[in-house]
């Protein structure tokens, strides 16, 4: 295979010229950066045009209840809609996922019911047309209900497992989309068509049927791409050019992925770096300016906060805010030792200020300890300016993922073109303690969940004896979650596979089945509450544990005490083995993430009272944090008890969000980027993956939650992802007020 | 390795606010002093906090280690934490040993052979000077000046770098005149690095509430950030004479 063109016969040489092969293209041209931000320029005029025309339409699509416009009479895909503009001779990069801004599509492959409910929430109805293709048609929900068994159901209904993806587009897989600018569609098409015809050499056993009749998807939504892009006046069926082209055909082929899926989290993946070797091969031969670089970069990103979903009211109460975690990574180091930083990945942060702060694209640094200093502290400016980024370190990814992997959603990472991952939402841990101490009933309804026992006798909880009950159910409940998994992604492949995007990463991909927890601090704090307190049982007429009375005091998650951190550690590396006992759907490894994106509020609804103190009802903490209030020697505390769990045991991310008023981090503003620093250095060389930065008051967003026109733009970070905070709901909103705000004594 | 009981009241691992960088703060426990702003009245005490050995807090400090960069270190506040000398320069002696930079927070008022080996020993001393005049200082905190100046005076000698702290109190001492006299006071030692002027703050008043008692200068309003401003302006003539 040759894939050079003439117009870049420049670029340095590689294998990335014999084989599909992007990393190799980016070590062999990139230039690091070591400088500091004082070249980034403003937007130009265009850009400022072009925003002010989206600020008015996400205004206006906020004064009609978050939904601007949908078109119910059109299945999302490639081609189906005409092209759309914003405001089109502003418009550098083109491509919009219907034919206007903001007008969301209708997606029923993964389910016809869930869209008809969202239309309706909003006020619309899916029309005729579609409601009849699809009385023919088997969607992704339909397939996984023939198969769910009574148990999966239960398990589903109670809320000990939740937000499976069963009725919507799983996410979380990244194209390559890379690959469109480097070597475009032809080649791409002509690689995986020799795929195709050496799998048809092999014996035609179920794994290659599938896999030739996936190739075939593949190829034909290739061909589809190349016509999407056709509408919209552009040839990318040749490698790109020049930096335009680049960002151009890169972003064509995102914007395919979401007009074709409507995944929970849909991914840019790891662009930046690349980009910039465009860009700067553009200014070296005079054909850019740094003003016209940023406004590439400005516009990529105007498009990007323009991707939208129709979702269900239910589906906001789990992902609050309307996201879609186009997850950039940035930063980073090469293996040869060298930083992946380079003046793009300043040019991406820029947009912050360029743009006004915003939760989309996700933008997410990969540290490491040799970052240069200069973009550390640039980082850590933007992030008390902003709280729009988030941090994951690198040092400790890179040994597993190599340098050239992304992340996707919040902290999953996965390399980019050769891994993907079968999202598995999570499992709550409180729940399932209250279950295995009532025998396998439910501690709110009394119905039976499964594996049903008696109800734990006696007065008071003791350690040992709740342990092997808790272990029991752990047991019996990670066999039922990776059993539910299988059919899900058994279905989803089936009846809604992500042609595009599969498309764009190599044909033997490497698969994980991504699988989760909730509850950690609460369940890790009951515990200890069993181990080190006196908990006194109370039951309700019918015998049901519903309530617990503490004697006595006891260690707490978030204050770096091993004693009871260690309950954590374990019960990490035990649920992970116990998962591991099950095999996964197509060969895909078994990986575990400590994560809730606002889903913290929801399960603390559907949990009872737990033996930590926690009242029936209250939220849990999101992620790893440590419970709110119980950290009592400070932030440092709390961060040193999540910098313990193992990355080896979470391999799909831990995540801690990090709250903290501006004062406490320092007098002056310089200090306090400099402590910023330290903190993030300080936290990250002790092997932990993961830290929200939130700097801001907690009296702002008392004044934001009671007049949300004060600060209409707030956008703060929860889990792994930055949100504007009105748009979460207001249970949603007072429990980011409740949390802890690490403050000045 | 030795085992000198102490009594702290608390510590705080992320502070930046006294002394340089990322700081571990240690409050210990226990003052005799009763300024009427004291924002810890909480730390009064000498006989409620919780005992523990040098070893076991030192343990604790060293997890913190990889936060504090170049700058950053421990800070032993308080409470009045040279009332505890001993135990003091047992925890400033084993973070020495261990690289970490260590600074104390005392209103030096106190002084004995113990404390003339800690202030040789620690990197830095924040030292309070609460008033400008031995009057004020009988008057609101019930010592003299002259006993600060003296401590003050022990520390150029043994040039400890030290960091001079007042609190700024709206209607006391919150002019351009209490300020530049604060100034010159301190301008012929040269081990003095820097002057900070802290705002008057009311947020202790749930603790007074808590403990039962009145909180004196609850009828003076919190310092304002403007006049704070205003105020460090005049203090930036010293640290360029430095």
């Amino acid at each position: 295979m040759s894939i050079t063109n003439l117009e870049n016969k420049d670029f340095i040489e590689g294998t990335w010229e014999t084989e599909i092969n992007v990393a190799n293209f980016i070590k062999k041209n990139y230039m690091a950066f070591y400088g500091d931000e004082t070249f980034l320029r403003l937007p130009t005029q265009r850009t400022a045009k072009l925003l002010k025309v989206l600020e008015e339409l996400q205004e206006k699509e906020k004064e009609r209840g978050g939904v601007l416009d949908v078109d119910t009479s059109t299945v999302s895909s490639l081609t189906n809609y005409q092209p759309g503009y914003i405001d089109k001779e502003n418009e550098i990069i083109v491509g919009l996922q219907t034919d206007g801004p903001l007008k969301r599509g209708v997606n029923p492959f993964g389910g016809i019911k869930m869209v008809r409910t969202a239309c309706s929430a909003y006020e619309y109805t899916i029309s005729d047309k579609i409601e009849q293709e699809f009385q023919y048609r088997t969607t992704h929900n339909d397939g996984v209900f023939r198969v769910y068994t009574d148990e999966m159901k239960k398990a589903r209904r109670s809320g000990i497992i939740t937000g499976l993806p069963d009725s919507y587009g799983r996410g979380r897989i990244i194209g390559d989309y890379r690959r469109v600018a480097l070597y475009g569609v032809d080649i791409l098409i002509c690689d995986k068509e020799s795929d195709k015809k050496k799998l048809g050499q092999k014996l035609m056993d179920v794994e290659n049927i599938r896999l030739s009749e996936e190739l075939y998807q593949q190829i034909s939504f290739l061909n589809k791409l190349k016509e999407m892009a056709e509408m919209y006046g552009c040839d990318i069926s040749k490698p790109a050019k020049n930096a335009v082209e680049a960002v151009q055909w890169l972003y064509f082929a995102y914007l395919a992925a979401i007009k074709e899926q409507n995944g929970a989290a849909m991914s840019l993946g790891r662009v930046s770096t690349f980009l910039d070797i465009y860009i700067e091969r553009d200014m070296k031969k005079g054909l850019l300016t740094e003003e016209g670089a940023q406004e590439l970069i400005d516009q990529l990103v105007i498009k990007l906060r323009c991707a939208r979903h129709l979702r269900t009211p239910e589906y906001n109460e789990l992902f609050g805010g309307d996201p879609m975690w186009i997850t950039e990574s940035i930063g980073g180091m090469c293996e040869d030792g060298i930083t992946l930083v380079t003046k793009s990945s300043y040019r991406f942060l820029q947009t912050l200020y360029n743009l006004g702060t915003s939760p989309e694209p996700n933008l997410t640094i990969l540290w490491s300890e040799r970052l240069p200093q200069s973009f550390k502290k640039y980082c850590a400016k933007v992030s008390i300016e902003t709280n729009s980024i988030q941090y994951e370190n690198d040092d400790l990814m890179r040994p597993t993922y190599g340098d050239d992997y992304g992340i996707a959603c919040c902290v999953s990472a996965m390399k980019i073109g050769k891994q993907m991952q079968f999202f598995g939402a999570r499992c709550n841990l409180p729940k399932l303690l209250l279950m295995a101490i009532n025998g396998g009933r439910d501690e709110k309804t009394g119905g039976i969940i499964g594996n049903e026992m008696d109800v734990y006798q006696g007065d008071v909880l003791n350690y040992g004896e709740v342990m092997e009950r808790f272990n029991k159910y752990s047991k019996w409940l990670c066999s039922l979650y990776v059993n539910t998994m299988n059919v899900i992604h058994y279905m989803h492949d089936k009846y809604a596979y992500e042609k595009v995007q599969m498309a764009l990463h190599d044909t033997e991909v490497q698969r994980f089945m991504a699988f989760g927890v909730a509850g950690l601090s609460v369940i890790v704090d009951s515990l200890s509450a069993i181990k080190y307190a006196k908990v006194q049982i109370i039951r309700d007429e019918n015998g049901l544990i519903v309530d617990f009375a503490i004697e006595g005091s006891f260690p707490k998650f978030g204050n770096d005490d091993d004693k009871v951190d260690e309950i954590a550690v374990s019960l990490l590396k035990n649920f992970n083995e116990e998962l591991h006992k099950t095999p996964a759907y197509r060969n895909s490894e078994h990986t575990l993430s400590v994560l809730t994106i606002t889903s913290n509020v929801v399960y603390g609804k559907k949990t009872g009272c737990t033996p930590d103190g926690r009242k029936k009802g209250e939220p849990f903490a999101p992620g790893a944090n440590p419970m709110h209030n119980r950290e009592v020697n400070g932030a440092l505390a709390s961060a040193n008890s999540v910098a313990k769990l193992p990355y080896e045991c979470c391999r799909d991310g831990i995540s801690n969000t990090f709250s903290i008023i501006p004062e406490a981090l320092g007098k002056k503003s310089s200090e306090q980027v400099d402590n910023l620093v330290n903190i993030l250095e300080g936290y990250f060389t002790q092997k932990a993956h993961h830290m929200n930065v939130n700097v801001i008051d907690r009296k702002m967003l008392l004044e934001a939650f009671n007049d949300p026109s004060v600060y209409p733009n707030l956008t703060i970070r929860v889990s792994g992802y930055a949100v504007n905070f009105h748009k979460l709901s207001k249970e949603q909103q007072q429990e980011v007020i409740n949390r802890t705000f690490h403050e000045v004594m | 390795m030795s085992e000198i009981v102490g009594r702290i009241h608390s510590i705080q691992t992320l502070g930046t606010v006294d002394g340089p960088g990322v700081r571990f703060v240690v409050f210990m426990q226990g003052c005799l002093l009763r300024c009427p702003y004291c924002h810890n009245p909480d730390t009064w005490s000498l006989t409620e906090g919780t005992e523990t050995t040098t070893d076991e807090l030192f343990n604790k400090i060293k997890r913190y280690k990889p936060y504090f960069g170049k700058i950053g270190g421990v800070t032993i506040s308080g409470g009045e934490p040279l009332l505890q000398a001993e135990f003091v320069l047992e925890l400033i002696s084993q973070c020495k040993k261990n690289n970490i930079h260590t600074a104390i927070d005392t209103s030096g008022t106190i002084y004995n052979s113990l404390i003339i080996k800690i202030i040789e020993l620690v990197d830095l001393v924040l030292l309070d000077v609460k008033m400008n005049s031995n009057e004020l200082y009988q008057k609101y905190i019930g010592v003299c000046l002259d006993n600060v100046l003296k401590f003050l005076y022990e520390l150029e000698i043994k040039e400890t770098n030290t960091w001079i702290r007042q609190v700024i109190v709206p209607n006391i001492n919150d002019t351009k005149e209490s300020v530049e006299s604060l100034c010159s006071i301190v301008s012929n030692y040269k081990c003095v690095e820097k002057i900070e002027l802290l705002p008057f703050r009311k947020l202790c008043l749930e603790k007074y509430k808590n403990l039962g008692i009145e909180f004196p200068f609850d009828i003076y309003p919190q310092a304002n950030d403007e006049n704070m401003k205003i105020l460090n302006s005049y203090i930036c003539n010293f640290d360029n004479k430095k």
